[in-house]
Order: structure tokens, then C-alpha cells, then sequence
């Protein structure tokens, strides 16, 4: 399986998500630069973390105009599956491929923690490692991660089960108290109604190797693997 | 010229003097400026040189010593560290979240200059009493312009040390560390060698922002010091990452013969640096400078401390490939001058001459002043001071009120809002060792890092504080398992126009040495701040050490917290029961005095080696070292990081129990290992002819320490790791 890193300027996880790629995952995988318009090739695209441009309007605001963004958004459409992760969930709000929007964190600092993480299913092509209600510990580092959407988004995001990871405690509890930046239902992670588009705060690529602390966030990658080799002996 | 302007300058009568016979004539304004700041104690070290001198700076590993832009040392396979502290001590008291975010992007443009990839940095900060508001202000000032630009470039922040005394009231100090890894055979040096080689200016544009900069850090702060606001410079990250990836992708492509970062002094010193070296010369168009206004005159453009801006000299035929990098990553290259072999510093605008001074006036011509030091009469004073007329304290109350003493409770408030595991390398991350480990990816190998110094050690005895700092940065690495190899430093300290100052230097820096030639950690680099000073009281003297170590296998790294229900608690080293310089003196007594602990060196040697030995054979669970707080807080932090209480049975004789609990005095560091292994422990112990004392087991959920005959402390778990938890983050809400 060929995986597909895009690399803005200002990325900073980049190398991160490669390394467990090729390193861990063991699979194929290239970077791909923001002006390039074309993502041919690529079975998977992953929208690292970082401060793409800075972030010096709204996190996303900018890399959302990248020559590279067409090309992810017709990916997304044709059923490619596109995982963003911090500043890549900003990017997909910014690009319409997800409801909802980024406000500063609730401490209005930035935030860098190991939390924990209830995963709500275990069906799709990004958490069929997973056990439903399974709680991974992943860690989370933003200071714009505070996810909001107004209330009719909200139920579609409740009704369609598009809300893959929620923040919770080491039980599976959604309470406030663990919410580390205050964001709606406690979303820490949705999937569009499709399935294909995962966004997600918490960086599953540094908790995929034990010598990190665990590899709960491992399984993310290993689960889109299994779907792709799934979708090829069909 | 008049007196006032080169004053303002602060250049010396004498100095000024010495321009004109180096000249022949008078310096006209701009040439004055560039003296001024190339002979400022920030750039020149004019005050300090000779005394840096005593450092040990050779070793079998160290690859560079003291004089470019990082020191580098050797970690096997190729491979190497380059690292570097620097202070941005006055920025900081001016305008705290600037301040201390350019002080970061400083730091990291000396290690990418040498061609290494940054992977980590550390910072040491000291701030006044925190019931101050103005302090909490530059406190979370400070903390948030590390976090906003070290977490935008993507460099994690591992490590460093917070301390609060009310020296640094108006003067807090912002030290910060950056470390790089490098290919030996990619490391980069600023050697310019061919005459003709254009001289490329790459980053940000030039503005009026930071000129006399490096003046402003070479005086006292005063009352007028916020007017110098304009002094401080404002940060770009995103124009930094750009630069570091474009910078690291010419080193690969070997496309420059030289590259130099613009820091203090900008073009000026920059320039002047990469001439020196082989006695050449420059002549550089101001006019060709980016600017960011229009109207600034040479003597701006120069003297600019404009962050995010490098200086290439590129390899002669590779000046296209370099700029189709620079566009790649969306930057601008422009030929600002040339290499030439007169060893003039020519400055133009446009066709006309603005200034004519020779090269090395500029850099070796810096006065040197060797001042004569004058023992403090404090020091003999508080030396005295009779720890037999202490009254008495109750040690579960003193224990409490030390774990929410912000000097020892968890920084967890701090390091929280640094990215620390960004590059995902970090294998022991923030609060969970005594110093951040590593790993080197694509080997088994793993680097610690830590910064330390106890400034109130430093400042009661500052040759035994100076060597204090340094064993302890080497023992806190041995207690993650890392072999210490090498060390930088910052030498903040007061005006050293002042005798009792410049004998704080001198004792200081003695120790240290002395220390470092002992523990073979050689000097490789490091800065010195001085005039750390407000309404003419210096700040307690903070020679800072950086030190670097390597795990030649990672999987044997420790750290601080109890693992498993009736393991041996082991105390290495000998039962002390000095009290002086004590954070237990000062929080529970109000006295900062008493006699420094002296480290024997030998001994520090035998307990790093023993430790080493230890986590070699993967024979002790914890190590955590005895400092701030002495042995009860060493104890109750590693019970508290592994949620596990400890039941303790206290050696000594009853009468010092306040002093075994709470003496800091160094070499002593606390273990947990399976009880099994007690025996081994035991032996190789007396091989390294180190003492060896059981101290008690973990256990339970609550924190017990007695003798046979009664209890001393005794403290729910919960309650003490609540407290040293969480004491900041009040504070600070």
C-alpha cells in the first residue's frame, strides 16, 4: 500500500508520519510537496500535523489554498481515504471536507499531554483494529484544538456516528474534567458521512512504537491497511 | 564625535580612543556604531575572555570546541551532537514572550549553521517571587514565547529547570539550549576562503527592529530600560522552519563554503565573523539589503537585529542551484557583497563608501579587561552561620511546605505547553527522569539532556557552587543511564565592573572547571550574560550548565519513579547531614546561609560509574538524585511519578533527622531495585568503595518515614502529589 504525505511549508510532523509508515507499518510511502497538483499513485494521503504557513490567520486558513488541495479534494471524493491529524483536521474544516471549526483551547494555552481516547466504532477503514468502546492513550500538542459546531451539526454528527474519538477518562467516561481543551461532546476525532475522511487532534503517529509509551495509535495505520487489502481481494 | 553619542553607545572614553589610533582619524557614526557593538561585552566577551580561559575544552570527544557557532561532540557511528546555550536575559524583562521566543529562534539558527538538524531543545529560566503580578506577567510571557516558537518549528522542548528567587525580581533569566545531530562528515564551518565569492543575505527582510541589541544586553536595566523596547526583536518561526529546511538541504547538496546566522550585532558582526578567519576582507552594498521600510540608513541596516536572516557564501558555480532551493521553499537570496583580500570591512550605499574599518579590529581587536576580584564580606558572614541555633520544625510540615515550593513542586504547568514529543524520539519525556533521553533513530543508541545550577549554592560559595552545578548535570545524566560526555554553559551573572561581581566570576568558573577537567566534560561552548542587574543589585550569580550524554543502548535508560510494591529503596552515597544553602533553610526558616556541601569529585566519579554500571546490568528500577529538598523530597517525587507510596526507616541518630531528611548536600542519589538484586547491588557497590544504605521498601498509599523508636512523617500520597502537583498551575490561574 502506497501512503502519500503532504508536506506544506511549516509541516512538522511530516517525517513523523513517514517514519511510522515506512519504519513501523512497513508499507509504501512518498511526500508530497504543496505545489504539486496531482496525487496519482497513492492508495492513502495523510495531512500531518504543524503550522502549515505559519497558522498566523486561522490554523488551516492558508494550506487550505495549497496547489495541492484540488487534488486531495477529488482524492477524498472519488472514496480515497485522507486522515489529517492536528493541523491536517484544521486543513480539512478549512477545505468544507468536514463540519466544524477550531477555537483556541480553553486554557488559551497550547497543550501538549498524553489523553485518553474512547474509540465510538470500530467498523470503519481507520479503527477496524480497534474493539468499540476500546480507551487508547494517544497524545494530544495544540493550542487550537478547542473543536466547535452548532447544534444541528452536532446531531448529524451524533445520528450518522461520525464521531470516531472522543476524549474521556481512563473508564471511557466522556466528563468535562477530561476534556483538555473544551471542545463540543468532547470531539477529539469525526469521520465524514462517508467514511473516507478522518480528522483528528490527538497524533496517533507518536504512540505507534512501545519505545514511546505504547502503540495504540499504531493500529489507525495498520487499520486502513487492512481495509485496502480487504478492498483488493474484492 | 561627540561624547554623548558614543556613550549612548556605550563605548568607554578609552575605547573610543583606541578606535581613532586604530583609524588615524575619527570613526564617522556608522563605523562607531559597528564598533560599539562588536566590542560590546555580548559580542567581544571583553570582560569575561580571559577567565573562560581556564575552561578544559579538549577530549577524545570532543570534535569542536569553543569559537564557531556550537560545540560538536562524537557519539560513535558517524554520528555527532552539536549543541550550544545562550541567554536573552535583557529582551525578557523588556517584552517577555519576544524576548524568549528569538532568543530560541537564536539558538537554533547557531545549530543548523553547523549543518546539524535540530532535535531538542532545553531551557533554564530563573524569575523573581511569584506573588509579584508583574512576575506571573513575565512568567507566562516567557513560557508562552519558547512554546510559540519552538512548538511552530517543530524542535522539541525535553528539558530545563524553573527557579524563582527575588534576585531576578525585575532581571529574570532566559537561558535556552538547542542540540542538533549531524553526519561527522556534514558538519559546517564558517570558513570563507576564496576572494570573489559573492555574499548572499537569505530570510527575513531587514527592519529597524533590535539595533543596538547586543549594547542593551551588555548594561544594566534600569528605570528607562522599557524605552528600549525597540531593542527586542520580533520573532517569525515559520520563516525560521523554512530557512532550516532550505539551509540543512544545501549542506546536503554541499553548496556553500560558508554560511553564519545573523545574531546579536546582525550584518555587522555576521559579516565580520566569516571574514576574520582567514584574514579577509568585505565590501557589502547596503542598498542591496531587503529592507522592510523604506528610509533606513546605513548605520540601521547594519546594526539591525532583524531575526530569521542567514548569510551564504556559496561554493563558486553553485550560486543557481542554491537559489532555485531558496525559491522552493518560497525565500529570497540576494548578493548583498564580496569576499575580497584587503581585509577591509568596506561599507557602501550604492557607489558611495559609508564606512571603512579593518576586519580584525573589529573582532580580535576587542579590548580584553582583566579585573581584579574582591571577596564579598557576605560571604564569610553567611559561611558562619550556626546550623545548631535552628529551632525545630516538624518534618511532615516542612516536607509539605517543600513539595509547594514552586523551586521544587512539578512543572508540569510549564512543560505542558511545550511540544515534547514532536520528532518522536522523546523516550523519556518531561517530569519523568532526571534528564530527557533520546533515541537516535535507526540505532540503539539514546542522548540525555539537562541544564542545572543551584544559584543560591553558586552565590554562598561560588567555587563550590560552580562545581556543584556541573556534578550535578553529570549525575542526573548517569541516573537516566547516559554516560556524560561534554557541556556548555551561560555564565549569567552581575556587572563585572564590580569587584565583589568579578570574584563571583572568577570562583565560579573555577569550580566548574575544576569539575569538568575531573569528570571528563570538557567546555565546547557557551555564552556568557553579565550586568544582570536592577537598581544596581546583581541577581544571585547562575552559571548554567548544559550537559550532553549518551546511552550506547536505550533500552537500559532509567527513571525517577517507584515501579513495583516491595522494592528496595537504596540510598548511594553517604548519609549527609549538611544543611547550608538548603531550599529546607529558606522555606521553613527564612535563611539563606550556612556552608556550602563541598562535592568530592573522586567520589561523584565512583557514584556516576556505579551508576552506569547499574542500568547496564538493568539491576535498579529508579534513580533519582538528592538536590533541592534533600532526601525526603527526592523520595516523595519518586513516589509520587509512580503513584506508590514507600515505608522508610531513617539512619542517623534522632537529633539530625531534620538535617538527614532535607540536607542537599551532593553525590547521593536514591534507587529502587528488586529485592533479589539487593545482594549484586550491594557488591558492586562496595567495587566503586561507595556507602551503601537501605533505606525501606515501596509500598502502600502513603508516604512513611520513621526511626525504631518514632514516626517522623507520615502522608497520604494523594495529598502530597496534589500538593507538589498542582501548587503552579494555581498560582498562575
Amino acid at each position: 500500500m502506497k501512503f502519500g504525505v503532504v508536506v506544506f511549508p511549516g509541516s512538522n510532523c511530516d517525517a513523523d508520519c513517514y517514519h511510522v509508515i515506512k519504519h513501523v507499518a512497513q508499507q509504501n510511502v512518498e511526500y508530497i510537496w504543496h505545489k504539486q497538483d496531482d496525487v496519482k499513485g497513492f492508495d492513502a494521503l495523510i495531512l500531518p500535523g504543524g503550522f502549515s504557513y505559519g497558522d498566523y490567520l486561522r490554523t488551516g486558513a492558508i494550506a487550505r489554498f495549497s496547489p495541492i488541495m484540488p487534488a486531495v479534494i477529488e482524492f477524498a471524493q472519488r472514496g480515497g481515504p485522507v486522515i489529517g491529524i492536528c493541523n491536517g483536521f484544521q486543513i480539512l474544516l478549512e477545505a468544507g471536507l468536514l463540519p466544524g471549526a477550531m477555537l483556541r483551547n480553553r486554557s488559551l494555552t497550547f497543550i501538549c499531554d498524553t489523553v485518553n481516547l474512547r474509540v465510538n466504532r470500530a467498523d470503519t477503514m481507520f479503527t477496524n483494529q480497534y474493539v468499540k468502546d476500546q480507551v487508547l492513550q494517544i497524545p494530544i500538542a495544540h493550542g487550537e484544538g478547542n473543536y466547535y459546531c452548532d447544534g444541528e451539526t452536532l446531531k448529524r454528527l451524533q445520528d450518522k456516528q461520525q464521531i470516531i474519538f472522543t476524549y474521556c477518562d481512563t473508564e471511557g467516561r466522556e466528563t468535562a474534567e477530561v476534556n483538555p481543551n473544551g471542545s463540543v461532546a468532547n470531539i477529539a476525532g469525526i469521520i465524514n458521512e462517508r467514511g473516507n475522511v478522518l480528522g483528528m487532534m490527538p497524533h496517533p503517529e507518536r504512540r505507534s512504537e512501545p519505545i514511546l509509551g505504547g502503540s495504540d495509535g499504531l493500529d489507525i495505520f495498520l487499520s486502513m491497511i487492512e481495509w485496502r487489502q480487504g478492498v483488493s481481494m474484492r | 564625535m561627540k561624547e554623548l553619542t558614543y556613550r549612548q553607545m556605550g563605548l568607554l572614553d578609552e575605547e573610543y580612543q583606541q578606535i581613532k589610533t586604530i583609524l588615524g582619524r575619527e570613526p564617522n557614526y556608522l563605523e562607531t556604531g559597528m564598533f560599539a557593538v562588536m566590542w560590546s561585552e555580548h559580542c567581544g566577551y571583553k570582560n569575561s575572555r580571559p577567565l573562560l580561559k581556564n575552561f578544559p575544552t579538549e577530549g577524545p570527544q570532543v570534535i569542536q570546541g569553543p569559537g564557531e557557532n556550537a560545540g560538536v561532540v562524537d557519539i560513535g557511528d558517524n554520528q555527532a551532537l552539536v549543541f550550544k546555550i545562550e541567554s536573552h536575559n535583557h529582551p525578557c524583562a523588556i517584552e517577555p514572550y519576544q524576548g524568549a521566543a528569538t532568543g530560541v529562534g537564536g539558538i537554533v539558527r547557531d545549530i543548523f549553521t553547523m549543518g546539524a538538524r535540530p532535535i531538542a531543545l532545553l531551557n533554564s529560566l530563573r524569575f523573581g517571587d511569584l506573588q509579584d503580578p508583574r512576575v506571573r506577567q513575565l512568567f507566562r510571557g516567557v513560557v508562552a514565547g519558547i512554546a510559540g516558537y519552538g512548538n511552530c518549528l517543530g524542535i522539541p522542548t525535553v528539558g530545563g529547570e524553573v527557579y524563582f528567587h527575588s534576585s531576578y525580581q525585575e532581571n529574570p533569566l532566559v537561558n535556552a539550549m538547542c542540540v542538533g545531530l549531524v553526519n561527522q562528515d556534514e558538519i559546517a564551518l564558517a570558513v570563507v576562503e576564496e576572494v570573489g565569492s559573492p555574499i548572499m543575505l537569505v530570510g527575513a527582510k531587514t527592519g529597524r527592529d533590535g539595533i543596538h541589541g547586543a549594547t542593551f544586553a551588555s548594561e544594566e536595566l534600569s528605570e528607562s530600560s522599557a524605552e528600549k523596547r525597540p531593542s527586542v526583536q520580533v520573532g517569525d518561526p515559520f520563516m525560521e522552519k523554512l530557512l532550516i529546511e532550505a539551509c540543512l538541504e544545501l549542506i546536503q547538496e554541499d553548496l556553500v563554503a560558508g554560511m553564519q546566522d545573523l545574531g546579536a550585532a546582525g550584518l555587522t558582526s555576521s559579516i565580520a565573523e566569516t571574514a576574520s578567519k582567514k584574514g579577509l576582507g568585505v565590501m557589502v552594498d547596503v542598498s542591496k539589503v531587503p529592507r522592510r521600510e523604506e528610509g533606513m540608513t546605513p548605520y540601521e541596516i547594519m546594526l539591525s537585529e532583524s531575526q530569521e536572516r542567514m548569510l551564504i557564501v556559496p561554493r563558486s558555480g553553485k550560486e543557481d542551484r542554491i537559489a532555485e532551493i531558496f525559491d522552493k521553499w518560497g525565500l529570497d537570496a540576494v548578493v548583498i557583497g564580496k569576499v575580497t583580500g584587503d581585509g577591509l570591512f568596506k561599507v557602501y550605499e550604492g557607489e558611495v563608501l559609508v564606512g571603512e574599518v579593518p576586519v580584525a579590529a573589529l573582532t580580535e581587536g576587542c579590548p580584553v579587561y582583566v579585573r581584579q576580584g574582591i571577596e564579598p564580606p557576605y560571604y564569610k558572614e553567611l559561611q558562619a552561620y550556626d546550623i545548631n541555633t535552628l529551632p525545630g520544625y516538624d518534618p511532615q510540615e516542612a516536607l509539605l511546605k517543600l513539595l509547594a515550593s514552586p523551586n521544587i513542586a512539578s512543572k508540569k504547568w510549564v512543560y505542558r505547553q511545550y511540544d515534547y514529543q514532536v520528532m518522536t524520539n522523546t523516550a523519556i519525556v518531561p517530569g519523568d527522569g532526571d534528564a530527557a533521553v533520546l533515541r537516535i533513530k535507526d540505532t540503539i543508541k539514546g542522548v540525555a539532556l539537562t541544564t542545572d545550577c543551584n544559584s543560591r549554592m553558586v552565590y554562598l560559595d561560588p567555587y563550590r557552587g560552580g562545581k556543584l552545578a556541573v556534578c550535578e548535570a553529570a549525575r542526573n545524566l548517569a541516573c537516566c543511564g547516559a554516560r556524560p560526555l561534554a557541556l556548555t554553559n551561560c555564565l549569567n551573572f552581575g556587572n563585572p565592573e564590580k569587584p565583589y561581581i568579578y570574584w563571583q566570576m572568577q570562583n565560579a568558573i573555577r569550580g566548574m572547571a575544576d569539575a569538568a577537567r575531573a569528570l571528563n566534560t570538557p567546555v565546547v561552548s557557551g555564552n556568557v550574560s553579565l550586568y544582570n542587574e536592577s537598581k544596581s543589585v546583581g541577581v544571585l550569580p547562575t552559571p548554567v550548565v548544559g550537559m550532553v550524554g549518551l546511552l550506547q543502548d536505550i533500552s537500559q535508560r532509567c527513571t525517577m519513579s517507584f515501579k513495583d510494591e516491595g522494592d528496595i529503596i537504596v540510598l548511594l552515597g553517604r548519609v549527609r547531614t549538611e544543611l547550608g544553602g538548603s531550599e529546607y533553610l529558606a522555606v521553613c526558616h527564612g535563611i539563606e546561609a550556612g556552608e556550602v556541601p563541598d562535592p568530592d569529585l573522586q567520589e561523584e566519579i565512583q557514584l556516576i560509574e556505579l551508576l552506569l554500571e547499574l542500568c547496564r546490568r538493568r539491576l535498579i528500577k529508579s534513580a533519582h538524585d538528592i538536590s533541592e529538598g534533600g532526601l525526603a523530597v527526592t523520595l516523595a517525587e519518586s513516589a509520587i511519578k509512580g503513584r506508590l507510596g514507600f515505608t522508610v526507616d531513617l539512619p542517623g541518630t534522632s537529633d539530625q533527622a531534620a538535617q538527614i531528611l532535607f540536607s542537599e548536600a551532593p553525590t547521593r542519589v536514591a534507587v529502587s531495585l528488586a529485592a533479589k538484586n539487593l545482594d549484586t547491588v550491594k557488591s558492586i557497590a562496595s567495587q566503586y568503595q561507595l556507602p551503601l544504605t537501605v533505606l525501606g521498601r515501596v509500598g502502600g498509599r502513603r508516604l512513611v518515614i520513621g526511626r525504631s523508636d518514632h514516626m517522623l512523617i507520615d502522608l497520604d500520597l494523594e495529598q502530597a502529589a496534589h500538593t507538589w502537583g498542582e501548587v503552579l498551575a494555581c498560582i498562575m490561574k
